[in-house]
């Protein structure tokens, strides 16, 4: 009756992967009283309770536990206002590492015009950090430039359409003057997430003509192009063309990187290592096929596409500042990476 | 235990190991505990001690998990034993301790609610919702909200403005969990006025960036919710449908089974407020990899988003799909570019080009999906798409769904006659009449009726055929009803038969499948809940009493523009905007002689009153156009109402059917028309030859008819069979030749019921009511005589005006009036008086004398004679009565038949 139990499960799915690494049948047999300790704390009486992996990692140990006196306590955390970080954590070195990821969703139809194209952003923490710092990131958000007056300025802005945090930002201070306040929790984490819907110019863009003479053969032509900066390099870049799942023989033929046939997913992959901005290469490939045609139809499954282009955000995101003030007034430094990456990038063909 | 074994033995020795201090094994006594507790009442008793000690252990972490496992053991003896430690733990200065107290409170209510009660642990709850640690009120609020659902009168969650303002206070420090609680109470509140309920929006709103997708359900609740009492004419109002939009979108980024969930609340959102979303299109549009239940789900949202805006994307999208392979998925884009169609009247002609595009991939299911679509889409857009019906009957051959079939008869019936050859191909559909399904038969026979008043004269025998086929042959109570609407309307009167079949029909709206409104409204109230995944009501899917409280949106507040939400609509305002998704009665009408193809609408009291129209058509009027104004319509149809008694004899030999057909004047059942004695035998076989005929005589709507059957007892074959009557007292004889069509095979029977009417010659007879009747056949001239009861010859119209009575009773001389005893007749008053009127003897005035009924009556026969009655009835011995009858008539000698008359009716 309370919110819908596939958002919990999820969690415990979540959580129980984070304790096992893996999580299936036999780990969860073999694991039967951690499963059931845990199942204890996440919930009581079908509400949902406390679902965070490293705080309960911090009283539900995967060894047996002693009770001595003193130990095994239930820490503080549990039912702090501040229930994601512990108290007392000491760093000899205080860092934060900050990785701006955004992944492109691109749905192109047969005929080359552009269905869907949004940015999905996520920015992930990794905090070493001493004590109960208390941090603060300033981003090119045109929102806030707005409410600044920094928008006259030649700063480049960008408009985040919508931002979802961590349970660890406050969110009525970010509604009231955007900024994004926090005491992150210790480790990794996704602090927040983003996304936009402004239309750009698809990073690879791939022109195909895939001709299937029946009883005979498939003759596929992919022609792909960098649509991004020169100074840009997109690396691993995966090309994967459908093909029909009775095809035999294959050869190719590429101006760069190589082909191979992927039989049991019925695709030719054509991987190119690094693929600069500007540049525009071919692969041919030749597929024989049964004189006799077989009885179930295929779908027409779509090109995609696999890339990731370092030091390169598409919606031009910059972490412009992260403040971190902490009691003990130590010196932090923070440390940003940026990485544009393709999300659900799917050409489809005719 | 847990891989089912029964390990219920060992209670003793497990609880033996409960007091042992690793907290590992202590958790699984706890887990042991709970499982048997409940087949071991008696020993459980004995762990009471440990868990009152573990109560007020040094570590929070087993104070909890005590009270925790106490809550979850639910033995009666136990609960005793559970409140001094709860109470304690309630006021634990620990907040662990205090917020598992508090859910273990919601537990002890769900086994003994009285118990909670008396221990005041409620007022203990409610003093938590203001405690310092915020997890520790989510955790009271929860609790209070899961009590107060099972106890929906008592008003537990005593929400005013200042609690409310705490717990939006709260929100901003608790876990996400914790936020969810409070939203979902938050949602339960009714604010009291527009201002307070923007204020909770302003402040609720931050939630919807939060990571959780849980979280952010639960605010679009609420926001949903409130956004009722805002008006639209304000500013925020627009603020707010904008900020909704992006994190509903976000949702979908997320795996496919949060994703679908997210799209089954979102399939209520736009149907609810459609502006939140109609910008954004596109994110539903399908991807290749999306598992199909999502890609369903999706389209059945781009359906509902669709608009004169953004249809052509649409329509390329739709079109796109119905390509695909997975035939579940292509079906339901084929049928999505119909709704299209019906929703977006300027893309109608695109979605049939389309469609029709479709048609010629020739690809099966793609064709039948199509013809159902295009059916729904004529019945939007009348006469306006009729050119492709060439290409519809192209396919004919390939349906074999029922569903298409019936919609490409319903579609030949319809526009009939613009379809040269309808005739054939509705007639190489009933070849096979009894192999297809329910829904096909239906609509054969409504169509071939339509083709019939179309085109009366090449269809006639087709026409016969289908009746007979829907009403002697089938076992399928809905067809044969169906079939005698038909048939009777037919034989009654051609005109309003033409009236009723081809009537203008409502045209279709394109909402025929959203959900009903209070539904919708109800489900609102359960965003993020399993209600809205399955879009059916809590009580619907959830056991026991909890669930059973209805929510309810909070009413428009009041403002000049119309009422979204049905319960605050005044009493006939204006509801353009309701659609309209419930047909009325008159539709329904529409509906049962037209259309079979939409979703079943009738409910039972509808259904019910449109029988009722039926009959009434049935007996009233018909009757007199069909002898009067129309005698050449009789008799180019030739139609007859069906058997009187065929109803009750589903065996009924198949020749009589169509022979009945061309009895203008048989009865019409006997459902109120004047009373029928069972068939008595008149020409025995041994005098005969071998044929045997008996039969009964009937008045139905004005025509007399003289029903028989013969049979054949011979070993021959007897054909060419004609009857002949002798002159008779009131000039009775035959209206129609008998018509025995088929040749009368050894052990045969027929039921032939022969019209007859009044203008033969006349010679008294002796008796009275003797009939002379004479059949031939091949093998020789036979003669019998009978009697037929007088009441056949009561005409309708013999009801006397008062003073006309009077003036005649008092005009009769005494000599002519005949007194008659009629004992013990199972009626009273009423009943008699009405029993004799179905049979046309009718009461113009009814006194009461000492106790004792007298009505008077009159009657008419079919050549003028009038007839007039006193009837007295005494209450005899129980529930039978006493009649005593005068006739006065002109003719005293029929007044002994008369007498036989009112005695068979009374009496049987």
């Amino acid at each position: 009756m309370s919110a819908s139990a596939v958002f919990i499960l999820d969690i415990k799915g979540k959580v129980f992967c984070e304790y096992f690494k893996e999580l299936e049948e036999e780990s969860i047999r073999d694991n039967f009283v951690i499963v059931y300790e845990l199942l204890d704390e996440l919930m009581d009486f079908g509400f949902p309770q406390t679902t965070d992996s490293k705080i309960l990692q911090e009283y539900i140990t995967q060894q047996g536990n002693k009770l001595e006196t003193g130990k095994s306590r239930v820490p503080p955390t549990v039912t702090n206002a501040v229930s994601w970080r512990s108290e007392g954590l000491k760093y000899k070195k205080n860092e934060v590492f900050i990785d701006v990821i955004e992944s492109v969703n691109l749905l192109v139809n047969a005929n080359g015009s552009v269905l869907l194209s949004e940015i999905v952003g996520s920015i992930k923490l990794k905090v070493f950090l001493s004590g109960m710092p208390e941090l603060r990131l300033g981003l090119n958000d045109r929102v806030l430039f707005e409410l600044t007056g920094l928008s006259g300025s030649k700063n480049k802005s960008v408009e985040l359409e919508d931002v979802k945090f961590h349970q660890c930002v406050r969110l009525s201070r970010f509604d009231n003057d955007r900024t994004i306040s926090f005491i992150p929790p210790d480790g990794d984490f996704e602090l927040m997430s983003y996304r936009l819907s402004t239309q750009v110019k698809p990073l690879i863009w791939i022109e195909s003509i895939i001709e299937k003479f029946s009883h005979s053969r498939v003759e596929i032509m992919v022609k792909a192009k960098g649509q991004f900066k020169k100074q840009s390099v997109a690396n691993g870049v995966e090309i994967s063309v459908p093909v029909p799942s009775d095809a035999d023989s294959p050869r190719f033929k590429t101006s760069v990187g190589s082909a191979k046939y992927v039989p049991e997913k019925n695709v030719v992959i054509w991987s190119i290592k690094s693929f600069p901005g500007g540049k525009e290469y071919l692969m041919r490939a030749h597929f024989g096929l049964p004189s006799v045609e077989k009885e179930e139809v295929d779908g027409r499954p779509p090109i995609g596409v696999k890339f990731e282009i370092p030091y390169f955000t598409v919606s031009g995101i910059q972490v412009r500042y992260m403040k971190i003030i902490e009691k003990s007034g130590y010196q932090a430094l923070p440390w940003v990476r940026y990485i544009t990456q393709s999300g659900d990038y799917q050409l489809r063909t005719s | 235990m847990t891989v089912g074994k029964d390990v219920s033995a060992l209670f003793p020795d497990v609880v033996n190991c409960m007091q042992t201090d690793n907290l590992e094994l202590k958790k699984l006594v706890y887990l042991y505990l709970m499982n048997y507790a409940k087949s071991q009442p008696d020993m459980a008793i004995m762990a009471v001690n440990t868990f009152v000690k573990d109560c007020e252990d040094p570590n929070p972490l087993i104070r909890a998990l005590a009270v925790r496992t106490m809550g979850c053991i639910r033995v009666d003896k136990i609960t005793e034993y559970l409140c001094e430690p709860l109470r304690k733990c309630l006021k634990d200065e620990d907040p662990y301790v205090r917020k598992t107290a508090a859910v273990c409170v919601a537990k002890l209510h769900d086994i003994n609610a009285q118990l909670v009660e008396d221990q005041g642990f409620l007022d203990t709850l409610k003093d938590l919702i203001s405690d310092s640690n915020p997890m520790v009120v989510a955790n009271a609020v929860a609790a209070l909200s899961e009590i107060a659902e099972s106890h929906p009168s008592s008003n537990l969650l005593d929400l005013n403005p200042q609690s409310i303002n705490k717990l939006l206070t709260a929100l901003n420090e608790c876990t996400e969990w914790g936020q969810i609680f409070i939203l979902d109470c938050l949602a339960n509140y009714m604010p009291k006025d527009d201002r307070e309920a923007q204020s909770i929006c302003e402040r609720v709103t931050p939630r919807l960036s939060h990571a959780n997708s849980a979280v952010v359900l639960s605010a679009v609740k609420v926001l949903m919710k409130f956004m009722e009492m805002l008006s639209k004419d304000l500013d925020y109002y627009g603020t707010l449908l904008k900020k909704l939009a992006p994190p509903l979108v976000t949702l979908l980024s997320a795996e496919p089974e949060l994703q679908y969930v997210a799209l089954r609340n979102i399939n209520l959102i736009v149907q609810k407020r459609p502006e939140i979303l109609k910008h954004e299109m596109k994110v539903f549009f399908v991807k290749y990899n999306d598992p199909i239940y999502v890609k369903l789900e999706k389209l059945d949202i781009m359906i509902r988003l669709a608009s004169q805006a953004n249809i052509a994307q649409v329509l390329a999208e739709l079109k796109e799909y119905a390509t695909e392979v997975d035939v579940d998925f292509v079906r339901k884009a084929v049928r999505a570019i119909g709704r299209c169609a019906i929703k977006v009247e300027q893309s109608a002609e695109r979605c049939v080009s389309t469609l029709l595009d479709l048609i010629q991939t020739k690809v099966n299911y793609v064709v039948q999906e199509a013809i159902v679509v295009i059916k729904d889409i004529f019945r939007k857009y009348p006469n306006k798409y009729e050119s492709v019906i060439a290409t519809l009957c192209e396919n004919l051959d390939s349906l074999d769904e029922p569903e298409a079939r019936a919609a490409m008869i319903w579609i030949v019936g319809e526009y009939a006659e613009r379809i040269d050859n309808a005739d054939e191909l509705l007639e190489s559909f009933l070849e096979g009449f009894h192999d297809e399904s329910t829904q096909v038969q239906l609509q054969l026979l409504t169509a071939i009726v339509k083709l019939f008043l179309k085109k009366p004269t090449e269809t006639q025998e087709l026409v016969q055929q289908v009746l007979s086929l829907a009403t002697q042959d089938s076992d399928n109570p809905d067809l044969r009803d169906r079939g005698y609407i038909y048939w009777r309307l037919l034989s009654t009167d051609p005109v309003a038969a033409k009236e009723v079949v081809l009537a203008e029909k409502p045209l279709i709206s394109e909402e025929t499948d959203l959900i009903e409104p209070t539904l919708l409204d109800e489900l609102i109230c359960y965003i993020g809940t399993l209600a809205s995944v399955y879009h059916k009501p809590p009580s619907a899917f959830v056991e026991g009493g909890r669930g059973v409280v209805h929510k309810s949106l909070p009413p428009r507040t009041a403002s000049n523009e119309s009422t979204e939400s049905p319960e605050a609509a005044p009493a006939g305002a204006p509801t353009g905007e309701q659609p309209d998704v419930i047909p009325t009665q008159g539709d329904l009408l529409g509906d049962l002689l037209n259309l079979d193809l939409g979703p079943p609408v009738s409910g039972p009291p509808l259904a019910t009153s449109s029988v009722q129209m039926g009959a009434v058509d049935l007996l009233g009027g018909g009757l007199d156009s069909l002898m009067g104004d129309e005698p050449e319509g009789i008799g180019d149809t030739n139609f007859g109402a069906p058997p009187a008694a065929a109803p009750a004899r589903p065996g009924a030999p198949i020749g009589s059917g169509l022979s009945d057909l061309f009895d203008l004047t048989s009865g019409v059942g006997t459902l109120s028309g004047s009373y029928v004695a069972p068939k008595a035998v008149w020409l025995p076989a041994m005098k005969a030859k071998g044929l045997e005929i008996s039969g009964t005589f009937t008045r139905q709507v004005g025509s007399i008819s003289m029903d028989l059957q013969l049979t054949n007892k011979a070993l021959q074959v007897m054909m060419d069979f004609a009857i002949q009557f002798n002159r008779n007292s009131f000039g009775l004889a035959p209206a129609a030749p008998l018509q025995v069509h088929a040749p009368l095979s050894p052990n045969q029977t027929v039921e032939i019921s022969l019209p007859l009417n009044t203008v033969g010659s006349v010679m008294k007879m002796d008796p009275l009511n003797n009939l002379q009747v004479a059949v031939k056949n091949n093998i020789d001239i036979f003669y019998f005589s009978t009697l037929y009861p007088l009441h056949i010859l009561f005409v309708e119209d013999g009801k006397m005006d008062r003073q006309m009575f009077l003036a005649t009773w008092k005009d009769i001389p005494n000599e002519n009036e005949a007194q008659f005893q009629i004992r013990d007749c199972p009626l009273n008053a009423e009943a008699v008086s009405s029993r004799l009127q179905s049979s046309n003897i009718f009461t113009i005035a009814k006194r009461n004398v000492e106790g004792q009924d007298m009505l008077y009556q009159s009657l008419k026969l079919t050549n003028g004679i009038w007839v007039l009655a006193e009837l007295r009835i005494q209450p005899g011995n129980t529930s039978f009565t006493d009649l005593e009858l005068s006739l006065k008539c002109r003719a005293p000698e029929v007044s002994p038949h008369v007498y036989q008359a009112y005695e068979t009716i009374l009496k049987n």
